[in-house]
């Protein structure tokens, strides 16, 4: 039945598919370590893709390029901040209408970039390592964002962990009020929390537009935001559980098309729907070992916080 | 994504209503529903180009407004019934997932005429379906895939299991084995219209795979995008010409052309000579062209597979003539028979000699 697949091959691209929603999931992580919802995953990465493919198109530079998609996502979350940090509005709906601006503004953004081919992005010459068999594929093949989503996810890992910065960002999210008796500026760390999301985000949609489709189309993301919300609430709000979750969403949809590919004898929608069931599968396991996983989240999510109170 | 050009025309279609019916007699409205966005640069794109040949043949006589990315399913009754109510004299439902949603709207409003793309539901005499003769042009397609491929194995990206898309597979793969007999077909079912990063990770999973000419049946340029990324490796536009990939990847396209179609039938509307139809028009018709074959591909290829178009659209050759069989081996047409409409129309089989089963 696997015939024709080449298990190397498979795992780089599991690899490469994971690229956009590891780090919008890595991001939001963080967003939410903070006690803040932000449902505009999707918006933020559209945002990111469609101005990191302008920034790429107009420079020439694919570098810039993801600079100016962090940018934009950024950007986007900045909204985000100010309405929900400061104007004090409900997080869930403020989220929601931000996806719905950012595939809006970026549809409008992306007009005049329809049908231009974005500078290709290298991958990083590993030398005579690319060559070594099986391994030299999965691991030495990639481009350079390959690398930085997993560096990414490992330095959010250690910042939680051990630094000082991450046990004052998950006392902010843990109890807001605790927090603010003890002199943090609540509202400040949640809002560039909220930046560093945004701009995660937008890398995650700048890595759709620029490598994995290099071109623009309105909608390019198609739900991959979604999916990177869910992957932080299957990862129980643990860094290294992103980087599973990821590869194993991105695995199951790379490995179902091959099998098609291959002529497997299991049925096409039953291959289309194993990404979804898996995950469906996954966050019920989750949720119902011990209870314990399923209390992991930060005790002040979704609620706003005024110094007032 | 959500550009509301709905809101504008129903603004407009409130001023209309209350600016008295003599006023609202004189301008045709022309309304155009779309399951992608415009840019998707395919499928959809082509539409809008026949909506905008339509505003430019008729000008102050006509009001086109559009919807996209309208999803299939219930959305669509909704948004149909919202063009309705906003005055549309006509409504192109330019998507296959539209055919009850059209019906159960025009049951609703018999004084609105709808023209329901690839369907073959007309429950209500206000209702009319037109179609293009795709597998025309996947024929010339296939007989280029089954001569430019070095590997002997040609992809297909197939959307939804639907009459229309199995009949280009099989249309597909009938000229690329007539071509090269040593041809092997394998086909990914995306279940999607539009998802460029599906589709252009269906195409990757084919090129490691081994295959080396990728048709689809998708509405985006992403496959050719992947494509690209592979010396060697070939495909076609799809819907519209795709010509920012030539010469290679894309070397040749089919090109959907509703823009004669959708002139005509606004015309009728105008004069009030429309009435329920069924058009199935190709190559002949002009309503499918096929895209300009890149010198990627070797001149006798190109003399070859234009010979094959110009027969196709003199009529002296039928992309389905006998004996075919289907794929379990029974016969489905007999030595020189030529497929019926009927049969085309209804088509839930492959021919004999391609792998795997259509999904169900």
């Amino acid at each position: 039945m696997f015939g024709s697949i080449d298990p190397a091959l498979l795992i780089a691209s599991l690899m490469v598919n994971a690229v956009p929603i590891m780090l919008a999931a890595t991001g939001e992580l963080v967003v939410e370590k903070s006690g803040v919802l932000n449902l505009g995953v999707e918006g933020m990465m559209i945002m990111g893709a469609i101005c990191g493919f302008a920034v790429a198109v107009v420079t020439g530079n694919p570098y810039l390029g993801f600079i100016g998609g962090a940018l934009g996502g950024a950007a986007l979350s900045a909204i985000f901040a100010v309405l929900t940090q400061i104007l004090q509005t409900n997080q869930v709906a403020t989220g929601l209408a931000l996806t719905l601006f950012g595939l809006g503004l970026s549809s409008l953004i992306g007009q005049s970039y329809v049908g231009e081919k974005p500078p290709a992005t290298g991958d990083v010459a590993f030398g005579p390592l690319a060559e070594i068999p099986f391994a030299g594929t999965v691991l030495f093949s990639h481009d350079w964002m390959v690398y930085v989503s997993i560096l990414m996810v490992a330095a959010v890992w250690w910042v939680l962990r051990y630094s000082r910065t991450g046990l004052v960002l998950r006392a902010v999210g843990e109890s807001h009020e605790a927090a603010h008796a003890l002199g943090y500026k609540v509202t400040r760390i949640r809002m560039l929390a909220i930046f560093f999301g945004g701009a995660l985000a937008g890398l995650g949609g700048a890595y759709v537009s620029l490598v994995r489709v290099p071109q623009w189309t309105d909608g390019i993301t198609a739900g991959a935001g979604w999916i990177a919300l869910a992957i932080v609430v299957f990862a129980s709000w643990k860094p290294w559980r992103v980087m599973i979750g990821a590869y194993l969403f991105g695995g199951v949809t790379v490995l179902q098309l091959n099998l098609q590919a291959a002529g497997s004898a299991i049925p096409a929608e039953y291959l289309s729907m194993a990404p979804y069931l898996i995950t469906i599968l996954v966050l019920v396991i989750i949720s119902s070992g011990r209870g314990r996983a399923s209390l992991d989240a930060p005790a002040s999510l979704g609620q706003n916080f005024h110094a007032s109170r | 994504m959500n550009r509301r050009s709905l809101l504008a025309t129903a603004a407009l279609g409130l001023g209309l209503a209350f600016s008295g019916p003599g006023l609202a007699q004189d301008k045709t409205k022309a309304c155009f529903v779309y399951v992608g966005p415009i840019g998707d640069l395919g499928w959809s794109y082509q539409h809008h180009q026949g909506a905008l040949a339509v505003q430019e043949a008729y000008g102050d006589k006509v009001d086109v407004s559009w919807q996209e990315s309208v999803p299939e399913g219930a959305d669509a009754e909704r948004v149909l019934t919202q063009m309705a109510l906003s005055g549309c004299n006509i409504i192109f439902t330019t998507s296959f997932g539209y055919m009850d949603a059209t019906n159960a709207v025009a049951a609703k409003f018999p004084d609105v005429k709808f023209e329901h793309a690839t369907g073959y539901k007309r429950e209500h005499p206000n209702v009319s379906t037109y179609n293009a003769r795709f597998y025309e042009g996947r024929a010339v397609q296939g007989h280029i895939a089954g001569r430019m491929t070095k590997t002997n194995k040609i992809g297909y990206i197939a959307s939804f299991p639907i009459p229309e898309v199995i009949m280009g597979i099989n249309s597909y793969y009938l000229h690329a084995k007539k071509a090269n007999p040593n041809v092997e077909l394998t086909v990914i079912w995306a279940f999607t219209w539009f998802d460029p990063a599906k589709e252009a990770d269906a195409a990757k999973a084919m090129i490691e795979q081994g295959v080396d000419v990728i048709a689809s049946h998708t509405d985006s340029t992403a496959p050719l995008a992947e494509a690209a990324k592979t010396p060697g490796v070939i495909g076609f536009g799809q819907a519209s010409d795709m010509a920012d990939y030539k010469p290679s990847p894309r070397v040749s396209s089919i090109i959907d052309n509703w823009a004669p179609y959708y002139v005509k039938r606004v015309g009728e509307v105008i004069d009030g000579s429309w009435s329920q139809s069924d058009t199935w028009a190709g190559i002949k018709d002009g309503e499918v062209e096929i895209g300009e074959i890149t010198e990627a591909i070797p001149a006798d290829v190109r003399a070859e597979a234009e010979a094959l178009r110009d027969a196709i659209s003199a009529g002296s050759y039928h992309p389905f003539t006998g004996p075919i069989r289907k794929q379990d081996g029974s016969e489905w047409l007999a030595e020189g028979a030529t497929a019926p409409d009927g049969d085309l129309l209804g088509m839930s089989f492959y021919v004999e000699g391609i792998a795997g089963e259509i999904p169900q």
